[in-house]
C-alpha cells in the first residue's frame, strides 16, 4: 500500500458518501432502508421513480462528468508543465459550447448531434488556440493569452447566438451556459456517456508515456517514446474529454484547472497522479453540486457559479504564490 | 502639426458618429428632424424616439468611452503592460460586484447609490490587481498581472452570477445593466455618473508629464523629479473613478481600453500630452461605432459589450504575438 493508494481510498469514501447524500437528500428524502429495498428490487413505485430516474442520473453524470475534467486537466497541465494551462482558461469547454449552442439553433436537439457538435466546436477552438500561438514553436504563455482572448470571443459569440436563437432554446441555453447538472436524464446520456468512457480508457493506455514525456522530450524519445505523435493524440483526447462534458453539463469552469492540482498535493509527486486527479475531480464536481443544490434552498445554482468561484480563488492563491516565490 | 491634424480629424469624425447614433437604428430618423427633436418641444413618435432613446444612448456612449478609454491608457502605462485594460483586468467585475453586493445588503437601488458602490469595488480590485501583480518585486510582469485580473474577473463574475441568481430582485434590477449595454433609456445614471467621469478624466490629462517621465523607468524619473508614488497613487485613483463611473453607468464592457491607447500611440505617439487627449476622443468613436453596428447588423440588437469583444479580442491576439514575439514582454 503506498501513499497514493491510501489517499485513493478515501477519495473513494468520501464520493460513495457523497452520492449516498445526492441520492438520499432532497425535497422528498428516502431512508437508507428504502434504497435497501430498492436494491432488492422491492421498494415502492415512487421511491424507484425518484431514486432511479431523478437523482441517480446527476449523480453518476456529476461522477463521470468530474473524473473526465479531472483527466483532461491533467493531460494539459503535463503537457503544457503549467497548472494555468488547463482547457477552461484556453477556452476549449466554451468553445464546444459554441458547437453545442449551433447544433441546437440549426438541427434537431437529439444528443447525438449536441454530443457531435461539442466535439466539433471543441476540437477547432483547440486548433485555432494551436495555430494563433504558433510562432517558431508553442510558448506556453503566449498560449494561454491566446487562450484567454479566443474564449473571450466565443463568449460573445455564445451572446450572440443566445440572442438570435428562439426563445424556448434561448432560455435553455442561457440557463445552461455557467454549468449546470439540473435536469439530466437517463435518455439524453447515452452518447456521452460512451465518448467519455472510450476516451478514458484510450487515456489509461497512453499514461505511461505521458509521465515519460514529464522528464522531458528528449528523454522520453530516448526510452522510445514517439513523442510528437503521442503528445498530439493526449491532446485531442483532452479535448474530446472537455468537449463531450460540456454537451452534458454546459461548460462547468476550473474544475479542470482544481482537480489535477489536488491530486498532486496529495499524492507528492506524479506516480498515480491521473487516477488521483479524476478522483478528485468527481469528488469536486458532486460536492460542487450537492452545494449547489441544498445549501442555497429555496434556490437552486448552476454548479457553474460554485466552481468558478471556489476556482478562482485558487488561481489567486497560485499566482501570489507564484510571485512570492521569484 | 500631423498631431493637431489628427485631433481634428478624430473631432470630425466623433461628431460624424454622434449623428449617426441618433438617426440610425431600428427606425432611421433625418437629421432635420433630429435637430428639430433636440431644440424644440415636440410630441411626435420620432422626437419622442430621439429624445428618451437615442440622446441617453448616445451619450452614455461618449461618457462611458472616454472614461473607459483613459482608465485603459493610464492602466496601460502605470503597469507598463501593453496588454491592460479595466475589463481584461477584472476591475469592471469588481465594480459590477460591488453593485450587486450593495443592492443585496444595503437596499441601494438609486444610480447615485450604485455610483458610490461600483467606484468602491473598482478602487478595490484595481489595488487587488496592482498589488497581486507586484509581489514579484519592482517591476510588474504583464502577463502575471493579465492572470490575476482574469481570475479576479471570473471568481467576481461568478459571484455576482450566483447572488443575483439567488435573489430575483437583484436579477430584476441588473438585467439591462449586467449585460453591457448602452440602451439605459435614462437619464439619471448619466447626471450622477458624469462629475466622476470629469473628475477622473482631469487628474488623468493632469498627469500626462508624469506619466512621460515615469515611461522611462521609476529611477529616471525620480531623478527629473517625479513623484512617483504620487503619480502612481493618483493614477490609481483616476482609474477607479473612470472605470467605476463607466460600469456604473453601462455595466461592465471589456476590450474598449486595450485597443483605443495602441491606436492612439500609433496616431499620436508616445507623447501622453498628445496621446491622452487623442485616446478621449476616439475611444467614444469606437464604442459609438460599435453600438451602431450592433443596432444594424442584426435584426433585434447586439449588445455592444459583444461587439467589443469581437472587436477587441483578435487584437488582443495580434497584440500578445507581435510583443511576445519581440521579446518586449
Amino acid at each position: 500500500m503506498n501513499r497514493a493508494m491510501i489517499q485513493a481510498i478515501w477519495l473513494l469514501a468520501l464520493c460513495a458518501l457523497l452520492a449516498f447524500l445526492g441520492v438520499t437528500r432532497g425535497a422528498l428524502p428516502v431512508t437508507a432502508a428504502q434504497l435497501w429495498q430498492l436494491v432488492n428490487g422491492e421498494a415502492a413505485r415512487n421511491v424507484q421513480l425518484i431514486v432511479l430516474e431523478w437523482r441517480l442520473p446527476r449523480v453518476a453524470m456529476a461522477l463521470l462528468i468530474g473524473a473526465a475534467l479531472g483527466i483532461s486537466g491533467a493531460i494539459f497541465q503535463s503537457l503544457l508543465r503549467n497548472p494555468l494551462g488547463s482547457p477552461d482558461i484556453l477556452g476549449f469547454n466554451t468553445g464546444a459550447y459554441s458547437g453545442v449552442l449551433v447544433a441546437l439553433m440549426l438541427f434537431h436537439q437529439t444528443s447525438e448531434i449536441i454530443t457531435l457538435a461539442a466535439l466539433i466546436g471543441g476540437v477547432l477552438t483547440a486548433a485555432l488556440v494551436y495555430l494563433f500561438a504558433w510562432r517558431n514553436g508553442v510558448e506556453t504563455f503566449r498560449l494561454i493569452i491566446v487562450g484567454i482572448s479566443v474564449r473571450a470571443l466565443l463568449m460573445a459569440l455564445n451572446g450572440w447566438l443566445i440572442i438570435s436563437a428562439s426563445l424556448e432554446a434561448a432560455l435553455s441555453a442561457g440557463l445552461w451556459s455557467a454549468g449546470s447538472l439540473n435536469g439530466i436524464t437517463w435518455a439524453k446520456t447515452p452518447p456521452v456517456i460512451a465518448v467519455l468512457l472510450l476516451a478514458l480508457l484510450l487515456t489509461s493506455l497512453l499514461a505511461r508515456r505521458m509521465r515519460l514525456m514529464e522528464m522531458g522530450d528528449d528523454t522520453a524519445c530516448a526510452l522510445g517514446v514517439p513523442v510528437e505523435r503521442t503528445r498530439l493524440w493526449l491532446m485531442l483526447l483532452g479535448v474530446v474529454l472537455t468537449a463531450a462534458s460540456t454537451a452534458l453539463a454546459g461548460p462547468i469552469s476550473f474544475v479542470a484547472l482544481l482537480a489535477p492540482q489536488i491530486a498532486r498535493r496529495l499524492c507528492g509527486g506524479i506516480k498515480g497522479a491521473l487516477p488521483l486527479a479524476a478522483l478528485c475531480g468527481a469528488l469536486l464536481l458532486l460536492a460542487a453540486d450537492y452545494a449547489a443544490q441544498h445549501l442555497f434552498l429555496p434556490y437552486q445554482l448552476p454548479v457553474g457559479v460554485i466552481t468558478v468561484s471556489l476556482g478562482g480563488l485558487y488561481l489567486i492563491a497560485l499566482l501570489v504564490r507564484e510571485a512570492r516565490r521569484q | 502639426m500631423r498631431q493637431l491634424t489628427a485631433i481634428a480629424a478624430s473631432g470630425m469624425l466623433l461628431l460624424l458618429l454622434l449623428a449617426l447614433s441618433l438617426m440610425l437604428g431600428a427606425k432611421s430618423i433625418a437629421i432635420h428632424d433630429i435637430s428639430l427633436a433636440l431644440t424644440t418641444a415636440c410630441g411626435s413618435a420620432d422626437c419622442i424616439i430621439v429624445r428618451e432613446a437615442r440622446l441617453p444612448r448616445t451619450l452614455a456612449g461618449l461618457l462611458a468611452g472616454s472614461a473607459l478609454g483613459l482608465a485603459g491608457a493610464l492602466m496601460q502605462s502605470l503597469t507598463r503592460n501593453p496588454l491592460a485594460d479595466p475589463g481584461i483586468l477584472g476591475v469592471n467585475a469588481g465594480a459590477g460586484f460591488a453593485v450587486v453586493l450593495g443592492i443585496a445588503l444595503f437596499g441601494a437601488d438609486s444610480p447615485a447609490d450604485w455610483l458610490g458602490f461600483a467606484f468602491g469595488g473598482a478602487l478595490l480590485s484595481s489595488l487587488l490587481v496592482a498589488l497581486t501583480g507586484a509581489l514579484g518585486g519592482g517591476r510588474v510582469n504583464p502577463v502575471r498581472l493579465t492572470l490575476a485580473g482574469v481570475a479576479l474577473g471570473a471568481v467576481l463574475e461568478g459571484l455576482t452570477s450566483g447572488l443575483s441568481l439567488l435573489n430575483p430582485d437583484i436579477y430584476d434590477h441588473l438585467r439591462f445593466w449586467h449585460s453591457g449595454s448602452l440602451d439605459i433609456r435614462n437619464f439619471a445614471i448619466l447626471r450622477a455618473t458624469y462629475p466622476a467621469v470629469i473628475v477622473g478624466g482631469l487628474i488623468a490629462l493632469l498627469l500626462a508629464r508624469s506619466l512621460n517621465s515615469l515611461s522611462m523607468g521609476g529611477d529616471l524619473a525620480t531623478a527629473l523629479g517625479t513623484r512617483v508614488a504620487r503619480t502612481q497613487l493618483l493614477g490609481l485613483l483616476a482609474i477607479a473613478l473612470l472605470s467605476g463611473a463607466a460600469t456604473a453607468a453601462v455595466g461592465p464592457i471589456a476590450f474598449v481600453g486595450l485597443m483605443t491607447p495602441h491606436l492612439a500611440r500609433w496616431l499620436w505617439g508616445n507623447d501622453h500630452r498628445w496621446m491622452l487627449p487623442g485616446t478621449l476622443l476616439i475611444t467614444p468613436c469606437l464604442l459609438l461605432a460599435a453600438d451602431i453596428l450592433g443596432r444594424v447588423m442584426v435584426p433585434g440588437e447586439l449588445r455592444v459589450a459583444v461587439v467589443t469583444a469581437l472587436i477587441g479580442a483578435p487584437m488582443l491576439i495580434v497584440l500578445v504575438r507581435r510583443k511576445l514575439g519581440r521579446g518586449q514582454i
